[in-house]
């Protein structure tokens, strides 16, 4: 076939441009010239730079807290949104709850931050709730943008699961509550995992929304990030995005290799 | 077997039913409700909220702009209503602009996406059942790691001293370094690589079960393989092309990243606007008003995309 080549060529070419841009910043992240792109000579002096800069160890703290608690409140309200939608028939507000579960996936960022930001003024303007903006704002916004992403997921692995297991834990005489906790849970905590990873590493993400509900001195990492190269390359930039990518590789990696050996269902 | 069950010690959760149960909530009723209430709340009530402040008016003072609900001194209830947000919006052609710019700029953008991610979910769904699942990893792995840092990285690609343009001179190509960053080409290539993966894992659902024999009698009976590809493999892959376009296209719309740090000052695109609107101009009705007519705007395209997505889910069936 003489066309044959063209197809693993182009799909080279898009692997290529996926991974380029990525590898340069690793590679000149120990570039020492203070010109971001200009190489001239190995260097670790940016990383010590970034771990000497309070404002972005600071921020990298507050944004892994938020990130970690929105991640766990979204999959807590995303399991139960899937569980209702997948596992609950029918029930009365169910179109609502599946329209309102997957409208924040396309909702673009900015009517997210817009509207939470709106709401969190009324809502103190009215009842004194919440006192100012900071932390609580900005996980309650990432929370629920996060939910929706759990909710796909949990959704996608039941709806995919065998129910008999559920039907007969019934049948032996187990409340509804404690199927959930004994047999559903338990099997569903695959999706568990990757759905509050996926929740952690949006929150970690987010700058367009964290910008409109945060207040002063609540600066998240996406933000503190986005001050300093909004003016141009910045070196120690290069350092963390590094450490980041890094330690995504790393879990990417581990959580193929553990999804792997698990054996595979039909 | 339940007598076994029942006399084993009372689980957390078995309390927490009962203390449910007194309050007249089942565990069923306490499953909807509580995600119910909370996007209620935090999602659809935000919205309303949007909705109203765009009929007010804008107002000095925090928060600035004027309530719209008045209680009379003779106890009457006044109402003031201002559409002039968004005849303002309608009538200076800076919204309309940046309106008809985003949607250009996302329509190219996701053209080009899918012009490389079809070849590249084609590959990928073509290959060796064994290197399927790495191939595909190598595509998300990117979308894991930060969005703001990937958009990062093409500045220092694309930039006057950077990597492509101290390649072209090295390499003696140029002798003048090219104005490639703050241009809108710039701002393709951003939405293009950051929402590429998004392209091609609908594409990869819909071509990896394509079925093999029909690409063989159209072969048999003498269509040239393009021939093939425009009449048979196209048609046939065509919920995940939509649903892949959509993907990309919705976001783009009201991207405010990629053209901020990408674009120049000329490129105009709406996310930005209501961002300046919001932050710089702090007039909090007409951004509202500009958040109302992008929802509008998006309605279609979201409409699009969740048929096409129920139709990639009906093949995987």
């Amino acid at each position: 076939m003489r066309r044959g080549y063209l197809i693993p060529m182009i799909a080279v070419l898009g692997f290529a441009f996926l991974y380029a841009p990525i590898a340069s910043l690793v590679v000149f992240s120990f570039n020492e010239n203070r010109l971001v792109t200009v190489w001239s000579g190995f260097s670790t002096r940016w990383y010590a730079a970034l771990f000497n800069d309070s404002q972005i160890v600071d921020a990298a703290f507050l944004s892994l807290q938020i990130a970690a608690v929105s991640a766990s409140i979204a999959t807590v309200l995303g399991t139960l949104a899937g569980v209702a939608l997948a596992r609950l028939g029918r029930f009365r507000g169910k179109t609502a709850l599946t329209g309102m579960a997957s409208a924040p996936l396309v909702m673009p960022d900015v009517i997210t931050g817009l509207s939470l930001l709106l709401l969190f003024v009324s809502m103190e303007a009215l009842i004194g709730w919440p006192a100012g903006r900071g932390f609580t704002t900005i996980t309650i916004a990432h929370s629920t943008f996060c939910m929706a992403y759990v909710t796909v997921v949990i959704r996608a692995r039941l709806s995919d699961m065998d129910n008999s297991l559920d039907e007969a834990a019934m049948d032996l005489g187990a409340t509804p509550l404690r199927v959930f906790f004994d047999i559903t849970l338990p099997i569903i905590s695959p999706a568990l995992v990757s759905g509050w990873l996926l929740a952690f590493t949006l929150s970690l993400d987010d700058l367009v929304i964290s910008s409109f509900v945060s207040g002063p001195g609540a600066s998240t990492l996406p933000m503190v990030i986005f001050s300093k190269i909004r003016l141009g390359v910045s070196p120690d930039v290069n350092a963390l995005a590094t450490i980041i990518i890094g330690i995504v590789a790393i879990g990417v990696i581990a959580a193929t290799m553990i999804g792997m050996r698990r054996p595979q269902k039909t | 077997m339940s007598a076994g069950a029942l006399s084993s010690p009372p689980r957390p959760w078995t309390r927490l039913g009962r203390w449910l149960g007194r309050l007249g909530i089942n565990g069923r009723t306490a499953v909807i409700l509580a995600p119910t209430l909370w996007l209620a709340i935090f999602f659809l009530i935000p919205l309303l909220v949007v909705f109203k402040i765009a009929l007010s008016a804008f107002a000095l003072g925090q928060p600035p702009y004027a309530p719209m609900f008045r209680w009379g001194a003779d106890d009457s209830l006044s109402i003031t209503l201002q559409f002039s947000n968004f005849l303002f919006i309608l009538q200076d052609s800076l919204y309309a602009n940046a309106y008809i710019n985003s949607l250009r700029i996302a329509a190219i953008s996701t053209a080009l996406a899918l012009l490389i991610a079809y070849p590249m979910a084609w590959f990928i769904a073509r290959s060796d059942e064994k290197y399927r699942n790495l191939l595909l990893m190598l595509v998300i792995l990117p979308f894991w790691t930060s969005f703001l840092l990937r958009v990062y990285a093409w500045m220092g690609f694309l930039g006057r001293n950077g990597i492509i343009n101290n390649m072209l001179l090295g390499l003696g190509i140029i002798d003048q370094p090219i104005t490639m960053l703050q241009t809108e080409g710039a701002v393709f290539i951003g939405i293009v690589y950051t929402y590429l993966p998004f392209m091609v894992l609908p594409l990869y659902t819909t071509l990896v079960k394509l079925d093999q024999s029909l690409i063989e009698a159209s072969a048999d009976l003498g269509a040239r393989p393009f021939m093939t590809f425009l009449t048979v493999i196209l048609p046939l892959s065509m919920p995940g092309v939509i649903a892949g376009s959509m993907l990309v296209f919705i976001p783009a719309i009201g991207e405010f990243v990629i053209p901020s740090l990408l674009g120049g000052a000329d490129t105009l695109m709406i996310g930005r606007v209501l961002w300046d609107e919001f932050f710089a101009n702090r007039d909090w009705p007409v951004a509202s008003a500009v958040a109302i007519v992008m929802l509008v705007i998006l309605v279609v395209p979201i409409m699009l995309m969740s048929r096409a997505q129920n139709a990639v889910v009906e093949t995987e069936k």
